[in-house]
């Protein structure tokens, strides 16, 4: 028998039920379109949380108190733990390829100004924090360069605490009060939008020194490192940490660089890919059970058929490799329409939400309509033996 | 042609064993033309059966063609059946989904024959049986002897060297049964080989040679 008379054969057979194997069709067609939808949006997720995380550039590394051997912030307490102080944030600025060391620290307190109140993230920098992470000044300027352990009382207003204290007034030289200090506010930022849903504008920029003060701590939270991007890595992560080494005597802090932060993320959001993944999974699996009973089914009717089939020289192989044709042409139908409305519903989603952060995985679709003809096979296995077993004589009996 | 050597074929039917077939010989040359008759349950239709290789005997010589095809494996039988043996059953046997054509077509689908040498081959056996207006028909648009006669273009669109029928105007009105018998005898004057099991007399009077059976023996062979 010809490879194309066995399809023929097959797709006449399951056009013959049209409504039947429509039905059964869709079942598969469900699991696809369940596994290309929830992957594309764990795929735009995952795209969406990098795009975050590399909006400041990705030559920066953070160092952190504490020695974590794992991706996590150290709460910095630990009695062996030197705190990380301004002088460290100081002498890396020597370091090899270092570009700006930006010493942080924040929290949130309230801010008054003009006799209105407000609470906002405050986050104490450095002088260079502007510069190192793209942030642009709409008015006056950033933070002073003054002695980072002595700095002047001054403070500079993300776009929106800007613009709920003070509408559209000109604040500069205004002095308000950040957590019972008074500042002078020297500055406003431009908006910067939101990372991760903090947002960015919120917030009001005090000195480091300020803030060791204001949140009453012994040391620093962070200390962010912006490096030459054509450096090697590892010559800047080795000459920080041979500064720190000598400062501190042990090595009681942990350098994070944007990349593993990236990697870890990156793992984590791909868990969550292949669990939704194995979601839309079960679904296809019930698509498969589906095909399983409708091919039982088609057995039974047409055993006669088997029957004649046998009667008129057809091997017993061929009759199994009729019906085994039979499920994959329906699960292959099914796994193709589900590719087409999971499109359908992707391009939809995007058009009503674009905020939605979807992006088809391509891998994901290739495997998904592979595991959907698959599916098919071994549904259609146990109903094509027990039809290629059939006694000829007995299947011609049946009718 | 075909010679049967003491076979016997026995079913186990409950916990008793029915002799269907009790140490059979019988020779069939190329060409003949013959009728079994008797009543049910005397082993005409096991006879056939076992003759079209749709049965195995329980013991017994079975030479097809001068090869003994009473041990073969399963997908050779299909094989020797393909070759040598067209069926035509009391009730068509046809494939409800396909035409007319495709259905004569079937056998030569399953050779792995070409569509444009089979798509020939068939139409001049719908000719032979006269069913040339009505190829493209589907069994459901045809009527009784119509069908029967699709089925007997099957059964020989291989050119086998015996069709087997059992009761082959059974489902008919006597007028298409007529037409079905005369296209059947027709045939075997073309030389094919035809064996008839019937229960309706007047056909089996028909035949040369006219088998009679009881009790799975064949207990009468009247040639004419």
């Amino acid at each position: 028998m010809l490879g194309r008379d066995i399809v023929r054969f097959t797709l006449r057979s399951v056009l013959d039920r049209r409504l039947r194997s429509v039905l059964t069709a869709l079942g598969i067609a469900v699991g696809v379109t369940a596994v290309v939808l929830l992957t594309s949006i764990g795929e735009g997720l995952n795209r969406y949380v990098v795009e975050q995380f590399t909006q400041f550039g990705t030559s920066t590394l953070a160092i952190n108190p504490g020695k974590a051997t794992t991706f996590g912030i150290s709460p910095g307490v630990l009695n062996s733990v030197r705190p990380l102080s301004l002088e460290d944030a100081e002498a890396l600025q020597r370091a090899p390829h270092v570009l700006n060391s930006v010493p942080a620290v924040s929290g949130s307190a309230s801010v008054e100004a003009r006799g209105r109140e407000r609470t906002v993230n405050v986050f104490a920098v450095g002088p260079e924090f502007d510069r190192a992470f793209k942030f642009d000044v709409r008015l006056g300027s950033f933070l002073p360069a003054d002695e980072l352990d002595r700095p002047r009382p001054v403070a500079v207003l993300g776009a929106t605490a800007y613009e709920e204290l003070y509408g559209s007034a000109n604040p500069l030289n205004d002095r308000v009060r950040i957590g019972g200090d008074r500042y002078r506010i020297v500055g406003v930022m431009e908006a910067k939008g939101d990372m991760l849903g903090i947002d960015l504008d919120d917030t009001v920029y005090i000195p480091a020194a300020s803030g060791l003060t204001l949140f009453n701590r012994e040391g620093l939270h962070e200390i962010d490192v912006l490096y030459d991007e054509n450096a090697p890595v590892d010559e800047v992560v080795a000459g920080i940490r041979r500064i720190l080494l000598a400062r501190h005597g042990s090595e009681d802090f942990t350098i994070t660089t944007q990349q593993q932060m990236l990697d870890v993320l990156g793992s984590i959001l791909n868990v969550l890919t292949v669990g939704v993944a194995a979601l839309g999974g079960i679904s296809l699996l019930v698509g498969g059970v589906g095909i399983f009973t409708i091919m039982t089914i088609a057995v039974r009717e047409r055993t006669g058929e088997i029957g004649l089939l046998r009667a008129i020289g057809a091997a017993r192989s061929r009759v199994s490799a009729l019906f085994l044709g039979e499920a994959m042409l329906l699960s292959g139908f099914g796994g193709a329409a589900g590719l087409v409305l999971g499109f359908v519903v992707i391009a939809v989603v995007e058009l009503v939400y674009p905020a939605m952060p979807v992006s088809i995985s391509l891998t994901y679709v290739v495997l998904s309509l592979a595991v959907a003809v698959l599916i098919g096979l071994i549904a259609g296995l146990l109903p094509a033996r027990t039809a290629s077993r059939l006694e000829p004589l007995e299947a011609l009996r049946t009718e | 042609m075909m010679l049967l050597e003491q076979i016997c074929r026995d079913f186990q039917v409950g916990d008793q064993i029915v002799h269907a077939l009790d140490h059979v010989d019988l020779s069939i040359a190329a060409g003949e033309y013959i009728s079994v008759m008797g009543p049910s349950g005397s082993g005409k239709s096991t006879l056939l059966n076992l003759l079209g290789l749709l049965d195995r005997s329980t013991s017994g010589t079975y030479w097809l063609n001068g090869k003994d095809v009473s041990r073969l494996p399963d997908n050779e039988l299909a094989e020797q059946r393909q070759l040598n043996i067209g069926f035509i059953f009391q009730s068509f046997h046809l494939i409800p989904r396909l035409s007319a054509l495709e259905n004569v077509e079937l056998p030569l689908v399953l050779s792995g024959e070409t569509p444009k040498q089979r798509r020939e081959r068939a139409r001049e056996v719908l000719d032979a049986v006269g069913l040339t207006a009505r190829v493209d028909h589907r069994p459901d648009q045809l009527s009784g002897g119509e069908r029967q006669r699709v089925a007997i273009g099957r059964a020989i669109v291989m050119k086998p060297s015996v069709l087997l029928a059992d009761e082959p105007t059974g489902n008919l009105d006597s007028r298409s049964g007529q037409e079905v018998v005369d296209i059947l005898e027709s045939l075997n004057r073309d030389g094919i080989c035809l064996l008839v099991v019937t229960h309706d007399a007047e056909l089996g009077q028909r035949a040369r040679r006219r088998l009679a059976m009881h009790d799975g023996k064949i207990v009468g062979d009247v040639r004419q």
